[in-house]
């Protein structure tokens, strides 16, 4: 009893109190009522304040373009974003873990860059909750779902190859698209993000749900993307890995510029010196 | 190589050996009263301090090569410089010979890791070892052996008057002599034996056939095929793909692995929010807004499946053609003159993905006969 004497006017303890008390509350509710929504297994866990705590972040960082109730507006030339109602937690993640969104400067691309001071896990996962308390949608995959040693990258190759080297190349090294939009190289991508990538389709990515390509596919499919970022590069420098293009380009500019030079060299007249 | 490279003294021979033929070393001006690029005299000039080379011109016949200006050599000094240059490059061409026996003993190959160090060490010693060499003979040349101008006038190609009514005679002697006007069997055999081995190269033109036929026309899908997912061979529930924005690369059930059908038949299926779909796509062939498209590009052939959800583009990687996916994959971009065929697609009993009926017009690029497909479906329909 001295320790929760001791603590009970600690900053976080009313936070404690609430969570607990809700907790009970959620719990009890949850027993009554079985067929509860999302919503109310996030208050049955305990994540009500997370919540919370979300929609605050939300009302202060996003609502300016996803509209205060996340339903999305449209102002032609101004800020605007699409409803996030059934995107679910996992497209927060990704998006705001990658420095995505918040969306600096609205154009046809949302560049991976580093997220603004707010962000942190514990951010990312409060905000992950309110968008998920919405409409539900894909959650955050576990640590374990998406561990590339467990999969098996034979398998996870022949998924990429079918699947995603039209927009990111053999490699993950990324493409160009329509209209200035291009898809980004995958090197920088946590496992983590791959998987809420393939399952939420960000910007203008495609969906790939877990009843198409299930998520022990999608783990296999990382353990391909993370396995070939470790493979040598038998010429010595990939150049990109983006393929004969990069590679004839510099074959024929540096290679004949060399030979040129060198038969410049052997062909050239020596300046004649009087030495006498 | 010997002590004193500017001169090869014909006095200095070894005796027993024949004066006619010096030693001689290359690189070297000729010795005296030898053979010489310069001219049966070229070897009475001063050497070395080079004057008086033009004044010999006019002895020579006019396709002798006469040397022009001073025959300059460089100085001792810069001579020895170039020398050292050049030993030092043929050292490094020694050390990098030796190098690549050794790499050759040391690199075992087995793995690819192991192979591609092998292949480097080898490959590269060799390309030092003979670029060396190259550099050191270029150095040679330039730093060491002398300077100068020779011109050679150019002689008349044609032989004399006399060969020519020589070899003509000697011709008509041959034929007449060969009885080829007068022995007329001997002449036509001779003319239809040959006839038949001129005539074998066009019966080898028979190995670009067989003609494709109608071939090109229709692919292997037909009423009741499922789709297949590429990559897991799986048969697809329409209530599975069921996330709007969704794509996936379908191949036809049991030709998995034929390319050749696969080549025509591969497929992009995509999910579309019903509202999205405008009036090129044709909804009798579709299933809860799931749209099957022709992944060949209709311009080369290409895969065409970069597709892009918030746009609906569906863009070619070869030539940047783009469709619209949402309004019949009509052409919005680029070289392709022709929307990507949309298969007819509907649902088994189990629920499964499966086509309606083949394309009903022929998929990918151009092709002479093709004519105006869509035309004459559109007559058919």
């Amino acid at each position: 009893m001295n320790s929760i004497t001791a603590r009970r006017r600690h900053p976080l303890a009313r936070y404690a109190v609430l969570l607990l008390a809700l907790s009970l509350l959620g719990g009890v509710y949850a027993l009554l009522m079985p067929g509860g929504d999302r919503a109310d297994a996030a208050i049955a866990s305990g994540k009500a304040d997370d919540v919370a705590a979300g929609k605050e972040l939300f009302a202060a960082h996003c609502a300016s373009c996803h509209g205060l109730n996340a339903e999305g507006s449209y102002a032609p030339g101004g800020a605007s974003g699409p409803s996030l109602i059934g995107v679910g937690a996992a497209a927060v993640d990704f998006q705001v873990s990658s420095g995505r969104m918040p969306f600096a400067n609205p154009g046809p691309q949302a560049p991976r860059k580093r997220p603004p001071e707010w962000v942190n896990p514990e951010t990312v996962k409060q905000l992950a909750a309110y968008v998920q308390s919405l409409g539900g949608g894909p959650t955050k995959p576990s640590l374990e779902a998406v561990d590339p040693a467990k999969g098996d990258p034979a398998k996870g190759g022949e998924l990429f190859r079918a699947n995603c080297i039209q927009c990111h190349n053999f490699v993950g090294a990324g493409g160009a698209l329509t209209y200035g939009k291009y898809a980004p190289s995958l090197e920088p991508a946590t496992p983590t993000q791959i998987y809420e990538a393939m399952a939420t389709g960000p910007q203008a990515m495609p969906v790939f749900n877990d009843s198409t390509i299930t998520p022990e596919q999608k783990r296999d499919m990382i353990a391909y993307i993370v396995g070939v970022r470790h493979e040598p590069n038998p010429g010595g420098n990939g150049l990109g890995r983006i393929g004969p293009v990069t590679e004839g380009l510099v074959a024929w500019v540096g290679g004949l510029s060399l030979l040129i030079i060198a038969a410049i060299w052997i062909t050239a007249k020596k300046r004649q010196v009087n030495h006498d | 190589m010997t002590d004193n490279p500017n001169e090869i003294n014909p006095g200095e021979i070894e005796p027993g050996e024949s004066p006619r033929v010096p030693r001689r070393v290359i690189g070297t001006p000729p010795p005296r009263g030898g053979d010489s690029l310069l001219g049966p005299d070229a070897g009475a000039r001063p050497r070395g301090d080079g004057n008086g080379a033009a004044a010999a011109h006019d002895a020579h016949p006019a396709d002798e090569p006469v040397a022009v200006g001073e025959i300059k050599y460089p100085d001792p000094q810069s001579a020895r410089k170039g020398e050292r240059r050049a030993s030092l490059l043929f050292l490094v061409t020694f050390l990098a010979g030796i190098g690549f026996v050794a790499s050759y003993v040391i690199f075992q190959v087995g793995s690819v890791e192991r192979t591609a160090t092998s292949n480097l060490a080898l490959g590269g010693s060799l390309a030092v070892a003979l670029l060396s060499m190259a550099a050191g003979m270029v150095v040679w040349a330039r730093q060491i052996m002398p300077k100068y101008t020779l011109v050679q006038q150019r002689h008349p190609m044609a032989s004399s008057p006399e060969v020519r009514e020589d070899v003509a005679k000697t011709f008509i002697e041959g034929a007449n002599e060969s009885g080829f006007l007068r022995h007329k069997m001997l002449r036509r055999t001779l003319l239809l034996a040959s006839a038949p081995l001129g005539l074998l190269p066009l019966v080898l033109l028979k190995d670009l056939g067989p003609l494709p036929g109608t071939s090109l026309r229709h692919t292997v899908w037909k009423k009741g095929l499922r789709l297949m997912v590429e990559g897991t061979r799986q048969p697809i529930r329409a209530a599975d793909f069921n996330s709007p924005g969704g794509i996936l690369s379908v191949v036809p059930e049991g030709h998995e692995d034929d390319l050749n059908a696969l080549a025509k038949a591969t497929l992009i299926l995509i999910k579309f929010r019903p509202e999205d779909l405008k009036p090129g796509v044709n909804l009798n062939w579709t299933h809860d807004s799931i749209v099957a498209y022709s992944k060949i590009c209709t311009h080369v052939g290409c895969p065409a499946a970069l597709y892009e959800q918030t746009t609906h583009h569906i863009l070619c990687p070869c030539h940047q053609s783009t469709f619209d996916a949402a309004d019949g994959a009509k052409v919005i971009f680029g070289p392709a003159a022709r929307p990507l065929p949309q298969l007819p697609i509907g649902v088994d009993n189990e629920g499964y993905l499966i086509a309606q009926s083949d394309f009903n017009v022929p998929v990918g690029p151009s092709f002479w006969e093709r004519g105006d497909a869509e035309a004459e479906a559109r007559g058919q329909a």
